[in-house]
């Protein structure tokens, strides 16, 4: 009942409000486009202190980068890109008013400053939103704003708000505004509790500051709060840790799962593995490409679309090495070390020339952007997808190795080649498919790190060296060896580093693995039997 | 192995000519030139090739543009181009292949610091010509080399003068690679706040490897180090092929410029193309150029850019300036002295003054650095910088900053009489602090 | 006793090599010195530094030839003893800048200067001492090697684990010496030298005793690896190299003959350093990226491994090229370089004096295949 009530009041708001205070609303919004950035800070105070909802519209507009000034008469107008000039709409009807050269108009900028007021605004005027979304959002920015103007139209919203969650965030708010002003203590004290009950580095912030000034008792309440969730985010800390080990664990992973086939399974030390990787994360900007330059509007799409494109190209420059190359080299390694590092220098080269130097942006799709809150947990969604995909790509191995006809015959080929020959397998085709598997895996691999990393002619480098040094540490010719490596090494790593820096960690790790070789000389998980004698 | 004496003394014959040949191969003068030559040294491989060599193709234009209008002293421009391929010592070994065997006029090049360092004794011994165009940690004034890129007083402190005046920033992270760029900048910076009343545990100083690709922890732990009630900021220095995957863990970390604003001194137009901007609009960075920038000149320069490279999408930067400045100065010192000749050259430098990009002429000071105006900007989401503030005049670069107890009292003059780097005006002599 | 035994390697082969150097060695010092600046046999100083330069690295691949090549111990992480050697000699010749540095310190290294150390730290001490920084220069690699083997080859750690570690142990000290805190100048090194023994380091008479010292080096380094490969103790180090286990099974403490050799390699690596130094002005860490250790077993594959001319002749090869095509060929001589290695193990498994050798071998007997040397293995 109250909310069908709120709601048409909403309604009748949205569609009176133009009419009745377009015309108060006028100079206010024409005060934006002063020309410098106090004074539009200031008009935007003005329009903001107005309460009206027919300035959010504008302030959107403004947010947006959509807010110009019309040149000849200091008009300020919403313009959007049509043809070679703009069509102008106004701010505040929405009503198209003409078109303008490019030249003509010229755009409001915004600095942070700006921006943060802008969100304050907002959040104070959209608090009444019929939208529960944007009333969690209006709140939030409130929360951060800490604007006393605000208080009023937060009690009203909390009065009428029937939302659980945005109740919570409305009253977090309401706490976060109550203990920055001047207050009653004992208003101040729920706030504490409230702000305590929140728990995050937010909350913490707010508190640490209450901490500091004000009355005794609220002096020494906030303190406690601060007590109470630093010792709450501080476990919370270890399982963060946790997740960034694993999370580094599977980018290893994922680097050094197609060389446990090149180099674990066929003996070929392939230091050419990292530029597999680097075609990978270039199929993957050529594909996007693509998408940006037809279907831009399934850019979504494009990481799906580029894992089997990178797979492909990655896998058939792997099938065309193996033929031209690797094939005249096996039974002699250490020659394969030095072919494939030639080969490395030249395929770094030839990306530099084609695609030149500099990084190349690939573009996260909205599904892999951003981050999401598991408990005191932040987890973005690019490294949870990177960690599923490293499993996901493991598996697929593994099931290919074990359970196809062709992984058959790459364990026939790889152990005794002769017998395998003998039996009717064609070892040269396996032999030039296998490093075509292991090369497009690396690019694969290449399609997640150009997620993370830079794309540039040096990608694969970065992660050569990790890359064996994940096989070697697991076990060549282990593929369970190179799972546990990978997150073992990702996790000491991690758990190193906040206590002996990003450097010393990656040093201790490196003596770690030195000294586990000397434990294990064929590691984590040997191949027993007489044919270890190599 | 060999056993007949025959065949071991027709190799020994082959040996010793291959021997002889090999030091005569070196040998030999340079045959006479009817062209000026000018070395860039900049590497096309290797891990700089990614910055570098956007500056040799810069180089190769304004020479271009030069002989187009007529060349210098009547001579045409010849582009000498080398690759030091990011190994320092290499950088050592092909500018003396320049100055010695090429003979070139003048050399622009280097990008690092080490690679500065490591050819500072070949361009002193021989006396060479160098113009190096990025901004750098300052401590040093030779006169062989002209620093057209920014000393830490041109970026690092107006940028933190800003963050404290327009964004009331109280507490601070210094955040940078292990490497001595960020190293002193930061001692610079960390002198400068605690002269502003910022206390000690209000900054935060972290360094992290080269190429350091999982910010994980460190985003999560500048995101902490915000939570203290105070406004919090980040100053990088982080260097090159780091900051993509440190400003990509930024926007999807949540770090927004509103709350936690980082400035940063090594990134520019270049190693934004490699990032989606939109999570990141309203960090800032502090230079002397901007590509955004609305001057008659810039524009003219990015048409020719995009001319020469044949690619729209080409972006300018900074250092790009830095030659651009640094060239045309170059070309007016030769053309005022009337000759090549490196000493000359030399002395005719000091207060040449020419126009840079954004609206005002820039002028070589007697330390070997130039003026220059400071702008702050912050990222747009098409992955330009829009200026937010521009220092009202220029500001002289000061090789020795007034920050650091060793180096406060020397300054560097290199018109006679004084012609010395590091001048004592404590102890009125030359050479550093004196014992 | 000695003299037999250093006798012992001087076949003919190593007579021609010697007679080489011993030509450079004189012939390098009277163009560079004796002729006038523009006559055509007037050798530049840049030229003598750059085969100075290849001579240490041939040095070094000498170094790693004889544990590579007579051992079978296939090391990716040489680079570290030259870098060692090479930082031992840094230091030295930081010392000797004495109060010339930028800032006037007499005792501190201007690094030092500008990150506030206000006293030299322990490990810097003695260094001032040339005999101090000439012994360093061998024990440093030497211990290092010698701990680091004496762990692995104990514990019967071989083949590609042993590279793999190898690479790990270089690309630790990469990361630590980049530290700014570890007090070796952090990512820009030591640099900036003026002098040696008293003499000025750019002086072109310097450089060229530099070169001759490096020659006499690379000489003595020559005869001690060819006297050592063909004495008894070569031969039980290439039956290790061929089938380790079967010369453990007779007796032989087959560890303490690996230790020997891959001791003895690391001191020489880390002399090559020492020289290489002073020659090129600067050591920084980035000599210690497991891509320069790639490097030196690709220059001993080019010339020919188990032949110690080979590894020299590899060495001068690849840096010749690599300086002509970075001038020449600046956007294409990665194509050239990676092209050649390729091309290298393809069509020359034996490398340079590999086809020398096999060449001779055809040519009397008219097309017969050349006898395959038995028992090269790999890894």
């Amino acid at each position: 009942m109250h909310r069908a009530l709120c709601w048409l009041l909403a309604a009748f708001l949205a569609l009176a409000a133009p009419a009745a205070f377009a015309a108060d609303l006028e100079p206010l919004v024409r005060g934006l486009g002063a020309g410098n950035y106090a004074d539009t800070e200031k008009a935007l105070a003005k329009l903001a202190e107005t309460g009206d909802p027919a300035a959010v519209p504008v302030i959107e507009a403004l947010q947006a980068g959509d807010l110009y000034v019309r040149k000849p008469d200091g008009a300020v107008v919403v313009a959007k890109r049509s043809g070679n000039g703009y069509a102008l709409t106004d701010p505040v009807t929405g009503a198209p008013i003409g078109e303008a050269d490019r030249n003509a108009v010229e755009k409001i900028k915004v600095n942070n400053a700006l921006r943060r007021t802008m969100s304050a605004a907002l959040g104070a005027l959209t608090l009444m939103s019929p939208n529960a979304g944007v009333r969690w959002q209006a709140a939030e920015a409130v929360f951060k704003s800490r604007d006393a103007n605000a208080l009023e139209a937060l009690d009203a919203a909390l009065a009428k708000e029937t939302d659980e969650g945005v109740k919570r965030a409305m009253t977090q708010a309401r706490a976060s505004v109550v203990l920055g002003s001047s207050a009653p203590d004992g208003d101040k004290l729920a706030a504490v509790e409230v702000l305590k009950d929140r728990g995050d580095q937010d909350a913490l912030a707010l508190l640490n500051g209450a901490a500091g000034n004000g009355s005794e008792a609220v002096k020494a309440a906030a303190g406690k709060a601060v007590a109470a969730v630093e010792s709450r985010l501080a476990l919370w800390g270890a399982a963060q840790n946790l997740w960034y080990g694993l999370s580094l664990g599977s980018v290893l992973l994922l680097a050094a799962i197609g060389l446990a086939v090149t180099f674990g399974v066929m003996g070929v030390i392939n230091m050419a593995h990292g530029e597999m990787v680097m075609i990978g994360a270039y199929a993957t900007f050529l594909v996007q490409e693509g998408f940006r330059a037809w279907a831009p509007g399934l850019f979504d799409f494009s990481i799906l679309v580029a894992l089997p494109v990178a797979f492909l190209v990655s896998g058939a420059v792997g099938v065309v090495i193996e033929r031209s190359v690797i094939r005249w080299l096996y039974g002699r390694p250490l020659e394969t070390l030095l072919a494939t590092w030639g080969l490395s220098l030249a395929l770094q080269q030839a990306v530099r020339s084609l695609f030149g130097p500099t990084n190349r942006e690939v573009g996260a799709p909205s599904w892999m952007s951003g981050a999401f809150q598991l408990g005191g947990l932040t987890i973005t969604y690019g490294r949870l997808w990177i960690v599923v995909f490293a499993f996901l790509v493991f598996g697929a191995l593994l099931v290919a190795l074990r359970r196809t006809w062709f992984g058959l015959s790459i364990r026939a080929v790889t152990q005794n080649r002769n017998m395998a020959s003998a039996m009717g397998i064609r070892t040269a085709r396996v032999d030039a498919l296998t490093f075509g598997l292991g090369s497009g895996i690396a690019g694969l691999a290449g399609v997640a790190l150009s997620q993370i990393d830079n794309v540039s002619p040096n990608l694969g480098q970065g992660y050569i060296i990790d890359s064996f040094m994940v096989v070697v540490f697991g076990g060549v010719g282990n593929l369970w060896g190179t799972l546990v490596g990978a997150l073992a090494l990702g996790s000491v790593n991690k758990f190193l580093e906040p206590y002996a820096g990003a450097v010393l960690g990656k040093i201790l790790v490196l003596i770690f693995i030195i000294l586990f070789i000397q434990r294990r000389p064929r590691g984590l998980f040997a191949l027993k039997g007489r044919a270890v004698e190599a | 192995m060999l056993q007949s004496g025959l065949k071991s003394g027709r190799s020994f014959v082959a040996a010793a000519g291959l021997a002889l040949g090999l030091a005569a191969g070196f040998a030999g003068p340079a045959s006479a030139q009817d062209t000026i030559k000018v070395g860039i040294l900049h590497s096309l491989s290797g891990t700089m090739a990614i910055s570098e060599t956007t500056l040799k193709d810069v180089m190769l234009m304004l020479i271009d543009e030069q002989n187009k209008k007529g060349g210098v002293l009547g001579k045409k421009l010849e582009p000498v181009v080398v690759d030091p391929a990011s190994n320092w010592p290499l950088f050592a070994e092909k500018a003396r292949e320049l100055i010695t065997k090429d003979k070139v006029a003048a050399v622009f090049g280097c990008w690092t610091s080490v690679s500065r360092k490591s050819v500072l004794p070949v361009f002193e011994e021989l006396n060479g010509l160098l113009f190096y165009p990025v901004q750098y940690e300052g401590e040093e004034s030779s006169r062989n080399v002209f620093y057209t890129g920014a000393a830490p007083n041109q970026q690092a402190i107006p940028a933190v003068d800003y963050l404290m005046e327009k964004e009331s920033v109280k507490r601070w992270v210094l955040a940078g690679t292990d490497y001595v760029y960020p190293r002193t900048t930061n001692k610079i910076l960390e002198a400068y706040l605690k002269s502003k009343g910022v206390k000690d545990e209000d900054i935060k100083i972290n360094y992290t490897p080269f190429g350091h690709s999982d910010w994980q922890n460190i985003v999560a732990d500048i995101k902490k180090f915000g939570s203290a009630g105070k406004k919090t900021a980040v100053v990088s220095t982080i260097n090159g092929d780091a900051n993509v995957p440190f400003y990509k863990e930024l926007g999807n970390q949540g770090v927004k410029a509103q709350d936690i604003p980082v400035v940063a001194f090594s990134v520019g137009e270049e190693e934004l193309a490699g990032i989606d901007t939109k999570p990141l609009v309203g960090h800032l960075a502090a230079w002397n150029y901007f590509q955004s920038v609305d001057t008659p000149e810039n524009a003219d320069f990015i048409k020719k850019w995009k001319a020469f490279t044949k690619n729209d999408k080409r972006v300018t930067n900074d250092p790009m300036e830095a030659h651009y400045i640094g060239f045309n100065m170059w070309v007016k010192a030769v053309e005022k002295a009337g000759t090549t000749d490196s000493s000359a050259v030399i002395d005719s430098l000091i207060g040449v003054a020419v126009p840079n990009l954004t609206g005002g002429y820039s002028a070589m000071l007697p330390n070997h650095h130039i003026t220059k105006p400071v702008l702050i900007g912050e990222v747009q989401e098409n992955g330009q910088f829009e200026t937010v503030s521009k220092t009202p005049g220029l500001v002289p670069g000061d090789e020795w900053s007034d920050y650091l107890a060793d180096s406060k009292d020397l300054i560097s003059d290199w018109r006679a009489p004084m012609s010395c780097g590091n001048f004592n005006v404590k102890t009125g002599k030359c050479g550093g602090k004196g014992s | 006793m000695l003299t037999r035994f250093l006798l012992l390697g001087l076949d003919k082969k190593a007579g021609v090599l010697l007679a080489v150097l011993a030509l450079l060695a004189v012939a390098v010092p009277v163009m560079a010195l004796g002729t006038a600046p523009d006559s055509p046999w007037h050798l530049s100083t840049h030229s003598v530094a750059l085969m100075g330069k290849y001579l240490c690295f041939a040095l070094l691949a000498l170094a790693l030839d004889l544990v590579w090549g007579y051992v079978g111990i296939l090391s990716l992480g040489h680079a570290a003893f030259f870098t060692l050697g090479g930082y031992a000699m840094g230091m030295y010749l930081m010392r000797q800048i004495g109060p010339r540095g930028v800032y006037g310190n007499p005792i501190l290294p201007d690094f030092m200067v500008f990150l506030n150390w206000k006293e030299l730290p322990w490990y810097w001490h003695g260094f001032d001492q040339f005999w101090f920084a000439a012994v360093m220069v061998m024990l440093v690699p030497g211990a290092l090697a010698f701990a680091f083997g004496w762990f692995a080859f104990r514990s019967r750690v071989t083949g590609v684990y042993l590279s793999i570690i190898t690479q790990a142990l270089t690309f630790a000290l990469m990361l630590a010496f980049f530290r700014n805190d570890m007090g070796f100048g952090g990512n820009n090194g030591l640099t900036d030298f003026k002098e040696i023994l008293g003499f000025d380091i750019q002086a072109p008479a310097t450089r060229v005793g530099l070169f001759v010292a490096t020659v006499v080096a690379l000489a003595i380094g020559y005869i001690l690896a060819s006297s050592i490969v063909a004495s008894k103790l070569g031969k039980v180090l290439v039956a290790v190299r061929d089938a380790e286990s079967r010369v453990r099974f007779l007796g032989y403490e087959t560890e303490r003959y690996k230790l020997f050799a891959w001791t003895l390699s690391a001191c020489m690596a880390g002399v090559a350093g020492a020289l290489y130094v002073p020659q090129v002005g600067i050591i920084n860490p980035s000599e210690f990226s497991p891509a320069s250790s790639i490097e030196a077993v690709i220059w001993v594959a080019v010339g020919g491994r188990g032949t110690l001319a080979g590894a020299i002749i590899g060495a001068v090869l690849v840096n010749f090229g690599k300086s002509y095509f970075t001038a020449a060929l600046p956007e294409l001589w990665l194509f050239a370089l990676g092209g050649l290695f390729v091309l290298v193990t393809l069509f020359l498994p034996k490398g340079i004096l590999g086809l020398a050798a096999q060449l001779r071998q055809r040519l009397p007997s008219r097309g017969a295949v050349a006898a395959k040397p038995a028992g090269q293995k790999g890894v």
